[in-house]
């Protein structure tokens, strides 16, 4: 019996949910009395892991794995799954692992719960936290099978270091044929994705233009954050699609959300509402999203946001 | 080709969420039902491989008799027949298996789901399908190419978007991109007298275990106040993120 975790690495090095989904294993091997393992593809320093409560590391190296690939993962966790004897296994909620998740589930036939916001209330029957209802609400979920699958919600849990070490094992999975070949990757290096995101400065129809989204973009790199848009300023094609937020475009879960000339329709809130902080800046003092942030600025965009980059850029260089 | 769509039956997006039973019910009272935009996406581009390469077009919907007006919907917009399992939808994996064996009774080869219910947010269905099923499988897809057995999708990922190749059978998660918002077919009066004709098949569910099962429910706690910044002290939003938000 152990608590199972799948650390996700770009280039060779963890991503910081891979921090997040290894403390968060911790947090539920404590309550189980048991010990965590990681298991971690093509990394640089997999012994790094144990600063966040893994007791073992399952280090695979295999070049057929430099490309993600859903099928060939989930079959990599699902062996080191049956050989560790796990019954808890850990994902992250990024889009690959979202992806591969419903195929290890079957192979494990485990029973999965994605966007899980909590350590399980209890083992007994193991019952979990999720968002439900695009974040309108929160269920309380049971798992019954005996292994069971947990996709954490990015930035729900933190990292908790607990200074410990690992040992580091090498793992050779069989790889099986996927059926699914990658041709290119198109990513922008220099951006931070919103799901990596801890700080989104998002706009909507209020900045009238593509234009204008230098007043975005330049707020957004003083804080270092992803930027992004609501539904209709992508629909408009002002923005990238993928730049969309909401109920039916990305959630964001960040630790700051800066929402300029967004009004707050319930869908946009739906997506948005799990980040920790929210900051709007909107014209109306009436616009719905007053109600859902917690710091706001009455006020014309194009007026305060150049002040506002100003001012941060001076904070952060005062703060250096 | 054989294309089934997946028609996920979700509380419209303005749906204000409620609970009854202690808690423990989904309270549908007034609340309006619709495709999932996911869904709605998915069947559009379905209607495009119909018209433009050949193709038949079946909608199914795991659900109770409450969802037919949904798939009646589906079959307005041009779908050529609609099929329910008569079952409630419990969780992801019970829909995957009913699904599967729609898919394999059917002999479809393209099966095109949503990414997501915007519901639940579960994300599960296409990916235990296409596991079950033994297709491929892939999801956030933001275009599809068929060429005879071929395809060619591409798919989002965080931060950028991956083109890959693959064959049929196969199982795509879709979402907005497969087409354009502004190309969403709508019903119009003859899509709907027609649909009125249409085959609608009830089949009866397959055993299924229950993996998961949501017991309660709850709503995120009340908001406290805004707090307001006047737009001539910057400084002071600075010094409150700093200070006391500790966001920056
Ligand atoms: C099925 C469905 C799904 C949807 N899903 C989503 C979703 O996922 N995400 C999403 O975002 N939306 C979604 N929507 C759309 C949503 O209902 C709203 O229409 C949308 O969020 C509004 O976008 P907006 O706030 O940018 O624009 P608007 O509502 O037009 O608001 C613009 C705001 O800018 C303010 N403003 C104007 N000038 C300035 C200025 N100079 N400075 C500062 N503020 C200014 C105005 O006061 C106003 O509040 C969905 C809708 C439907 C029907
Ligand atoms: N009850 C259902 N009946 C038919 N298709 C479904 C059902 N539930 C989910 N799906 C399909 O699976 C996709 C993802 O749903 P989910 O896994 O619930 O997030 C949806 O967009 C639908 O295409």
């Amino acid at each position: 019996m152990s608590v199972i975790v799948y650390t996700e690495s770009e280039k060779g090095k963890f991503k910081k949910v891979a921090f997040e989904v290894v403390s968060y294993a911790k947090a539920i091997a404590d309550k189980m009395g048991t010990s965590v393992t990681a298991i971690a593809v093509n990394a640089e320093n997999p012994e790094s892991l144990g600063n966040y409560g893994a007791s073992k590391v399952l280090a695979v190296n295999d070049d057929s794995l430099n490309v993600f690939n859903a099928k060939k993962y989930a079959s990599a966790i699902e062996q080191a799954t049956k050989q560790e004897n796990a019954n808890v296994v850990v994902l992250s909620s990024s889009a690959d692992s979202k992806y591969l998740a419903p195929i290890l589930a079957v192979g494990l036939e485990a029973g999965y719960v994605s966007n899980v916001v909590e350590v399980p209330s209890n083992t007994a029957p193991f019952t979990v936290k999720r968002t439900a209802f695009t974040n309108k609400a929160f269920a309380h979920t049971e798992i019954n099978t005996e292994v069971k699958l947990i996709g954490l919600s990015n930035n729900s849990f933190g990292l908790v270091e607990s200074g410990g070490s690992a040992s580091v094992e090498t793992f050779t999975p069989n790889i099986p044929d996927s059926g699914v070949t990658v041709e290119s990757v198109d990513k922008a290096t220099d951006k931070v994705s919103i799901a990596d995101a801890e700080v989104v400065v998002s706009g909507g129809r209020g900045l009238k233009g593509p234009e204008n989204w230098a007043l975005i973009e330049d707020l957004a790199e003083v804080l270092n954050a992803a930027t992004a848009c609501s539904k209709p300023v992508s629909d408009l094609g002002w923005r990238p699609h993928s730049e969309h937020v909401g109920q039916t475009g990305k959630p964001v879960a960040s630790n700051l959300y800066i929402a300029i000339g967004i009004s707050g329709a319930i869908q946009h809130l739906a997506g948005i509402n799990s980040s920790k902080v929210k900051v709007v800046i909107n014209t109306d003092p009436e616009a719905p999203f007053f109600k859902a942030a917690d710091y706001g600025i009455v006020g014309d965009a194009f007026e305060v946001v150049p002040v506002l980059t100003e001012k941060l850029k001076a904070f952060k260089a005062q703060n250096a | 080709m054989k294309i089934l769509v997946c028609i996920s039956h979700v509380p419209d997006t303005t749906s204000k969420i409620n609970f009854t039973e202690g808690d423990t019910k989904f309270d549908t009272n007034g609340v309006q039902f619709v495709i999932n935009p996911n869904d709605e996406f998915g069947l559009t581009r379905a209607m495009w491989f119909k018209e433009k390469q050949g193709a038949s077009v079946d909608v199914v919907n795991v659900g109770g008799p409450e969802t037919e007006p949904t798939l009646r919907k589906a079959l307005a917009i041009g779908a050529d027949a609609a099929i329910r399992v008569n079952t409630e939808a419990v969780d992801g994996a019970t829909v995957a298996k009913q699904l599967a064996k729609v898919v394999t009774d059917g002999g479809y080869d393209l099966v095109i789901a949503g990414r997501e219910s915007i519901d639940y947010n579960g994300g599960m269905v296409p990916g235990m399908l296409a596991a079950m099923t033994g297709a491929n499988f892939v999801t956030n897809c933001i275009s599809l190419e068929i060429d005879g057995t071929n395809a060619k999708a591409v798919r989002e990922i965080d931060g950028g978007k991956e083109t890959v190749s693959t064959s049929l059978p196969l199982v795509i998660g879709g979402q907005k991109g497969l087409v354009e918002e502004s190309d969403l077919r709508i019903p119009n009066m003859r899509g709907i007298m027609m649909a009125r004709k249409k085959p609608l098949t009830i089949v009866e569910p397959v055993d299924a275990n229950v993996e998961t099962k949501s017991t309660g429910f709850e709503k995120p706690a009340p908001k406290g106040a805004v707090k307001l910044v006047d737009a001539e002290n910057i400084d002071e939003l600075v010094n409150l993120l700093h200070n006391e938000a500790k966001v920056i």
